[in-house]
């Protein structure tokens, strides 16, 4: 049986990054299982720029930034094996993959992190009523299909959901020809960037629909048309307020959803709420050994912050290895009200910082930590909104005051 | 008063841009000296990045993805994508690697942003 | 001169052409579509019912319990899948349970094996049921199956034993000429001494092809569905149904083979024979009612909605005869529910009560082997599947990863007898595109595949019917 000290699975941004930050911690046995032909994840579509300011200080390409990572990790001893798909992984650390070339090969770790990234969500999961035609497809999709494979999907476009990847496809799919129809978005806000906004929407006269939904998808074979719908504060279609357009295309950015099914299987905790793993501020799973980092712990909004992340678990998982890292008390993190979810979900009393996301828009509110009914920091934010994760330091000495449970909650501003 | 949204960066920020008879008087809102000359050049002379990809026979993939290597004149984008479409090539080919000098008889390139190697 | 012309290959038009077969005969399936069991057979609750339920004295009944007792040994003879795994019939309050009691004597009448069981028992066995029941038939009889996968492995073997399958060909026309009838279709004509009409959903438009004045009327009734994605432990374990009413058998939770849970149907009549779009309200109706069955039904697990039309006839029950007015010309109507579970013996009814009549049916002296559905690569042993990849890489290759599915399996799809020929065909074999992601990794790679084997271009390449393309044009 093959034997390696720590195994990564996934060679996106998250991955590659792991694998370098624990290489350079000392861990000099290293192998990253990737499924596609080549590393680089789904960063290999993503052809703008826009990545990579934090990280390598200047706008890059999505593929560009894998190089940057591919040129680094190949001076080093880590293996990128490709064309492998990880069927099963034990909490023993034991994992069974697949490839061409090598059929079947089980394989033992001492520690594994799990870089899987995420999915789209589908039709489906969202249930659009109507026909089921050919032309449906996730903006994700489409975008593989045109930036890859060079095949255009459709030829007049409306796009549903207003997600950075709808927003950047609406642009795409113009440069290339096609006819984008309108933007539709369920809520009364985007969760795009606002620049996204102005040079892929506005700069092409896209009209950006706000708390709208698709009610119906029209077609037989291919989409011919679509009925669009104003919703009302409960998300729900406001009768009367129907339009319809003409197109052969409906592109889905609707949201995305860790990918975790074989850390599911493992038997490690999922949070429902991230749809990731439960961890610590090391990303370690409740499986000894076994860490997850990247959009298969939960989606972030920049790949730099998923590069950042990857680096995290890969230091944890070559102190883990070096058997550097103490043990110490474990303060449970609880969001409360506005916060949608916080990160990690456990902590150890140490310098670290909680990664947090509201549920809704707020202005003028601030941020306050609590233990118990004690207030041990609060944090004026001037806006806070679904789209943009926060950041707030906690330090050991704070977490060395709070009880088994750290309560993290967002109110209204008050002096 | 203008308002713009600076695309320079994810961060986004709202400037608020005063312009007298056609020329920029003053430039707020913005958090990084990027933000001035994007919103200077927004108002006079709008410029964007392209990117896109290029037919590559002999890859691992069909397509080799490629941007300028300045940001254009935004009414010239159709044009230069038009340019685009037409070229071909075969690999190798490095990032960063110039695949097409001077787009629309602009001093403007066309790179590579991927290695692709033979496959 | 053909002896027997099929119209539809659904699960009917495939069980008649496999056990006709069988016979000294030259047969002919016809299928309008690009792949078989593609109507009323891929949409609809996948269950072989017990028999319980229809009304006394109706083929559906005698049929339905016959039929029940065929299946476990024609799904292993397929190599298909079939799990025994039981229903409820669930009531709440003391007038339900009269209708329980009622259904209970049905089964002890048509000796059908039945228990009627408390609230606690079933909490036992199902502990997401909600406490608004009170009690519940258990019919242990009642199985699961995939009837699509039944219905591709009949035709392939019809196939085998000599039957000619045509897809893609479509009737446009019957005639009748001297010695029996002309069949006319969008590839062609052919004569024919008998026709067996099980066109599905269109089975009215096919008798009124031959004899205007034929009284058949098919109407379709919608029923609209979710799937919920399989996980480690599933909403229920056994088929839900509530006490039947006017409309049918309700709003049901189903397990499917693939650990999936379908929650549905709907059941309403609509114009459109073609139109299996879902409908807001239908979706919600489904939502509403389930919940009365169970606790916690995890909504959240929802990765799609379909909606299938049951062919709907005119008299309340099955229609299988002759045609009045021209002999030959055999109708297998009306094949609503339970018509999954009674298609094995409505293939022998139709064979032993209508075709026997006419034709001479004399066994073939030599069969050939069946040809048994392929296991899936992800269901075999470690030391099987090594040695698979061994003898050929493709299998090492994983295309889907939701449902494990290799690029081996899905090439020996496309090159079956009966050839899947489309996304949605080779979904239906392998199960890409049915795992949580819906495809949106996988169908990019199945469809180079189908290309590459097909020897088209990526945007000739359908999900389901012509027109169906998903890529449009190459940059």
């Amino acid at each position: 049986m093959r034997k390696h000290e720590l195994v990564i699975i996934g060679a996106g941004a998250a991955g590659l990054s792991c694998a370098l930050a624990s290489y350079h911690a000392g861990i000099k046995d290293i192998l990253i299982l990737e499924k596609e032909e080549d590393a680089g994840g789904i960063l290999n579509q993503c052809i703008h720029t826009g990545f990579g300011l934090h990280t390598f200080k200047e706008e890059l390409s999505g593929p560009a930034y894998a190089q940057r990572c591919i040129d680094l990790l190949s001076k080093t001893s880590v293996q990128i094996q490709c064309s492998t798909m990880v069927l099963s992984v034990t909490k023993e650390k034991q994992l069974v993959c697949s490839s061409s070339q090598y059929g079947l090969e089980t394989i033992q770790a001492k520690a594994i992190v799990f870089a899987t990234g995420c999915r789209e969500r589908s039709r489906g999961a969202i249930q659009i009523p109507g026909s089921r035609p050919a032309g449906v497809l996730t903006a994700g999709a489409a975008q593989r299909y045109l930036n890859l494979d060079g095949w255009m999907c459709g030829k007049k476009v409306i796009i549903l959901g207003s997600g950075d990847i709808g927003l950047i496809m609406a642009r795409r799919m113009t440069l290339e020809g096609a006819k984008v129809v309108a933007v539709a978005e369920l809520m009364p806000y985007s969760n795009g960037l606002p620049r996204n906004i102005k040079q892929c929407l506005d700069d092409f006269d896209i009209p950006l629909y706000l708390s709208h939904t698709i009610v119906k998808i029209e077609g037989k074979d291919r989409v011919s048309g679509v009925v669009l719908s104003q919703v009302d504060e409960h998300l729900q279609p406001i009768s009367g307020s129907e339009k319809h357009f003409d197109v052969d295309t409906v592109l889905l950015s609707v949201g995305l959803i860790p990918e975790n099914t074989l850390l599911e299987q493992a038997g490690a905790q999922l949070h429902p709420k991230t749809r990731g793993p439960v961890v610590d501020e090391r990303c370690m799973t409740s499986l000894d050994g076994i860490f997850a980092c990247g959009n298969s712990l939960h989606v972030h909004d920049l790949v730099d912050f998923v590069f950042a992340e990857g680096q995290r678990a890969g230091y944890a998982a070559a102190e883990y290895l070096k058997k550097t890292y103490m043990d110490c008390n474990v303060i449970m993190v609880r969001p409360e009200g506005n916060i949608s979810y916080v990160l990690p979900q456990k902590l150890h009393t140490s310098d670290t910082k909680l990664l947090y996301r509201v549920k809704t828009p707020m202005k003028n509110a601030e941020l306050i930590l609590m233990s118990k009914d004690k207030v041990l920091k609060r944090v004026r934010k001037v806006s806070l909104i679904p789209s943009i994760m926060e950041e707030i330091a906690v330090t050991k000495e704070l977490l060395q005051d709070c009880d088994e449970e750290l309560i993290v909650e967002v109110k209204p501003w008050k002096n | 008063m203008e308002e713009l949204i600076c695309i320079t960066c994810p961060k986004g920020c709202t400037l608020q841009v005063e312009v007298e008879q056609g020329k920029v008087k003053s430039i707020t809102g913005n958090s990084c000296p990027r933000g001035i000359v994007y919103a200077e050049n927004e108002i006079l002379h709008p410029m964007r990045m392209i990117t896109s990809t290029v037919r590559i026979d002999g890859a691992s993939i069909a397509r080799c993805p490629v941007m300028t290597s300045k940001p254009v004149p935004k009414e010239k984008i159709f044009d230069i994508m038009h340019e685009i479409e037409q070229i071909r090539v075969n690999a190798p080919v490095q990032m960063n690697q110039i695949l097409k000098e001077n787009l629309c008889g602009l001093d403007i390139h066309l790179i590579a942003t991927r290695t692709l190697n033979k496959k | 001169m053909k002896d027997i012309v099929i119209i539809g290959a659904g699960i009917i038009g495939s069980f008649l052409a496999y056990d006709l077969s069988q016979y000294q005969l030259d047969i002919v399936l016809l299928e309008k579509n690009k792949d078989v069991g593609c109507g009323a057979t891929k949409a609809n609750s996948a269950i072989v019912h017990s028999g319980h339920d229809p009304k006394e004295g109706t083929l559906k009944a005698k049929l339905n319990v016959l039929g029940n007792r065929m299946y476990e040994d024609i799904c292993k003879t397929f190599n298909c899948h079939y799990e025994k795994i039981g229903a409820y019939v669930l009531a709440c309050g003391s007038e339900e349970e009269e209708v329980l009691k009622t259904l209970a004597l049905q089964a002890k009448h048509r000796e059908i094996p039945f228990e009627l069981h408390d609230y606690l028992t079933i909490l036992q066995h199902e502990p997401n049921c909600s406490d608004k029941v009170t009690q519940g038939l258990y019919l242990p009889s009642t199985a699961i199956i995939t009837p699509w996968e039944v219905a591709i492995s009949l035709t392939e073997n019809a196939m085998l034993r000599g039957c000619k399958v045509h897809l893609e060909t479509e009737v446009v026309n019957i005639e009748k000429i001297t010695a029996g009838y002309c069949v006319h279709t969008s590839s062609g004509k052919i004569e024919t001494r008998c026709v067996i009409n099980c066109a599905g959903i269109y089975a009215d438009h096919i008798a009124k092809m031959i004899n205007p004045e034929s009284s058949i009327s098919i109407q379709p009734r919608r029923g609209e569905y979710f799937v919920l994605d399989h996980t480690k432990e599933p909403v229920v374990h056994h088929i839900l149904f509530p006490v039947p009413s006017n409309k049918g058998k309700g709003v049901l939770l189903v397990p499917t083979i693939h650990k999936n849970v379908l929650l549905g149907p709907t059941s309403d009549f609509i114009d459109e024979k073609d139109d299996v779009s879902t409908t807001k309200t239908g979706l919600d109706y489904v939502k509403s009612h389930v919940h009365q069955l169970v606790k916690d039904v995890p909504m959240h697990q929802v990765i799609r909605t379909f909606s299938g039309n049951r062919p709907v006839g005119n008299t309340k029950d099955f229609i299988i005869e002759e045609d009045s007015d021209f002999s030959c010309f055999f109708n297998v109507a009306a094949i609503e529910s339970p018509g999954i579970a009674s298609a094995p013996a409505i293939s022998q009814y139709v064979i032993d009560e209508l075709v026997s009549k006419r034709l001479c049916l004399q066994k073939k002296t030599i069969l050939p082997d069946i040809l048994k559905r392929p296991c899936a690569l992800s269901e075999m042993t470690y030391e099987k599947r090594q040695n698979i990849i061994k003898e050929d890489s493709r299998y090492g290759h994983i295309i889907c990863r939701c449902e494990t599915i290799s690029e081996g399996e899905i090439i020996e799809a496309i090159h079956r007898p009966l050839p899947a020929l489309t996304v949605g065909a080779i979904k239906r074999r392998l199960r890409p595109g049915m795992g949580r992601c819906q495809g949106g990794f996988c169908e990019p790679l199945i469809i180079q595949i189908l290309a590459k084997e097909l020897n088209i271009n990526e945007n000739e390449v359908t999900v389901e019917e012509t027109g169906s393309n998903v890529l449009v044009s190459k940059r």
